[in-house]
């Protein structure tokens, strides 16, 4: 076992702080995609003629049963194949993970549409709304508060999964720390250091959920 | 961008070697990760409903490290910072003469991760007998360990399976993330077949279905196991 060194590790923090706003702005912009394409999948599978309810639930089983690792080099093969042109790995990242999350987002929110009374649905109908407008202004609001807890637990593991981008280079922060790791030969020092920040961030994410979830669970 | 169509590639040598190698690792790796990751599992999520102070911090002292660190990086902290630590003798074993580490960590790592989040089903599933079965078993003069493998790990298992068998899709899925440290599971083959026929669509098509078929393979052995164990008379369907 030898001594630590901690000194490359400080001059490096202007550099991993770069790669976790990277990680942040992912992580933001699949997430705000992925539940806004995962509720309208949600609706869909609820309300939708048969045959596009069908497709629906097709894309989230399958997406469900492949790797995200795969997904991502999906994309990465494919996004620039469809532009025409190479774009960055940022941005097939982020499609990437906008439409794998959606899946996930999706069983989340038809759990919490199906646990919303049927009555909601009938009275919002009664009064002369569309059932696209009965969903937008009675239905989902409800079903997003109610499921705000799991949105954001599953949030959580976004923002670790978004550690996978390694695979395809974008400097996030788990990339960054790889980098330095690697050019300071500090494998251990550098492994640890963002072992801890992962943990820090994501321990003190959970329990503010959980103290949100009692909080509503009181109210 | 002009992409040239060439699926005879998947049929042939020795690319499908290369494809079936892949399923092999998976296998492998997620297999035996799945044991350990059942036994730790349990055993964590057991200790954490004990009625003792200890056996409940160190159950969520484990689930919380293991829970809240990307399993990449767990895989990176096995691989590359473990031996580091480890001394003297022992270390230096590990980084000369050790068989296949990328395999033995790979397990190592996805099997802990997984235990993690086994253990929290463990822990739901036995609370979700309720503690009347518990205080029963007590006014029937049964001790814990008795109360635990008469009465409530019977009842707790069959309440496991169904979230067991979405871990078990898990960790076939990720088990692909072996390849960061150099397995070449299936992920890792497909990749390679890319790399040198650069024929990437194809290749991941056939890694993708196969893993379709993985799961829907993992998903009906689950419900026949399912089936077999459920309890005549409850709403399980038996």
């Amino acid at each position: 076992m030898r001594q630590l060194e901690w000194s490359a590790l400080v001059h490096a923090l202007p550099f991993l702080w770069q790669g976790l706003q990277t990680s942040f702005v992912l992580v933001a912009l699949a997430m705000a995609g992925g539940i806004a394409l995962g509720t309208m999948i949600a609706v869909v599978r609820l309300s939708a003629p048969r045959p596009v309810a069908v497709l629906a639930a097709g894309y989230v089983n399958g997406l469900r049963s492949i790797p995200l690792i795969m997904v991502i080099f999906w994309f990465y093969l494919l996004v620039p194949l469809f532009i025409g042109r190479p774009v960055g790995a940022f941005t097939s990242a982020l499609i990437a993970f906008t439409l794998f999350e959606a899946a996930y987002y999706s069983e989340i929110m038809r759990a919490g549409i199906g646990g919303i009374s049927g009555g909601q649905m009938a009275a919002a109908l009664a009064v002369g709304m569309s059932r696209m407008q009965a969903y937008r202004y009675v239905i989902l609001p409800q079903a997003l508060r109610r499921m705000a807890p799991v949105l954001l637990t599953q949030s959580i593991a976004l923002f670790q999964d978004s550690s996978l981008v390694y695979v395809i280079g974008l400097h996030d922060f788990m990339t960054s720390v790889g980098i330095v790791a690697n050019r300071e030969a500090r494998l251990v020092e550098f492994y640890l250091f963002a072992a801890l920040v992962y943990f820090a961030i994501c321990h003190a994410a959970s329990r503010l959920v959980k103290r949100l979830s009692r909080r509503m669970a009181t109210a | 961008m002009q992409y040239h169509w060439n699926w005879s590639i998947l049929v042939a040598q020795p690319y499908v070697g290369w494809l079936l190698d892949g399923v092999t690792w998976t296998l492998l790796v997620a297999g035996a990760a799945w044991i350990i990751a059942l036994a730790i599992g349990c055993t964590i999520g057991v200790l954490s409903t004990l009625p003792g102070r200890t056996a409940r911090l160190v159950a969520t002292a484990y689930v919380d490290v293991f829970r809240n660190i990307p399993l990449l990086l767990q895989l990176f902290l096995w691989y590359f910072v473990l031996p580091e630590l480890l001394p003297g003798a022992f270390g230096l074993w590990i980084k000369r003469d050790m068989p296949m580490p990328e395999y033995w960590f790979s397990v190592a790592g996805i099997g802990c991760f997984t235990a993690a989040r086994i253990a929290e089903q463990v822990r739901a599933g036995i609370e979700a007998v309720g503690t009347g079965q518990r205080m029963a078993a007590a006014a029937m003069g049964l001790t814990v360990a008795q109360a635990y493998r008469y009465i409530l790990l019977p009842l707790a298992a069959r309440n496991v399976l169904p979230p067991l068998t979405s871990e078990a899709l898990n960790i076939i899925k990720n088990s692909s993330l072996a390849l960061t440290i150099g397995v070449l599971e299936l992920t890792g083959q497909s990749r390679q077949i890319e790399a040198s026929t650069f024929q990437g669509i194809e290749a991941l098509t056939a890694a993708t279905a196969i893993y379709v078929l993985l799961t829907l393979g993992v998903i009906a052995a689950m419900r026949a196991l399912e089936r077999r164990v459920a309890i005549p008379g409850t709403l399980g369907r038996g």
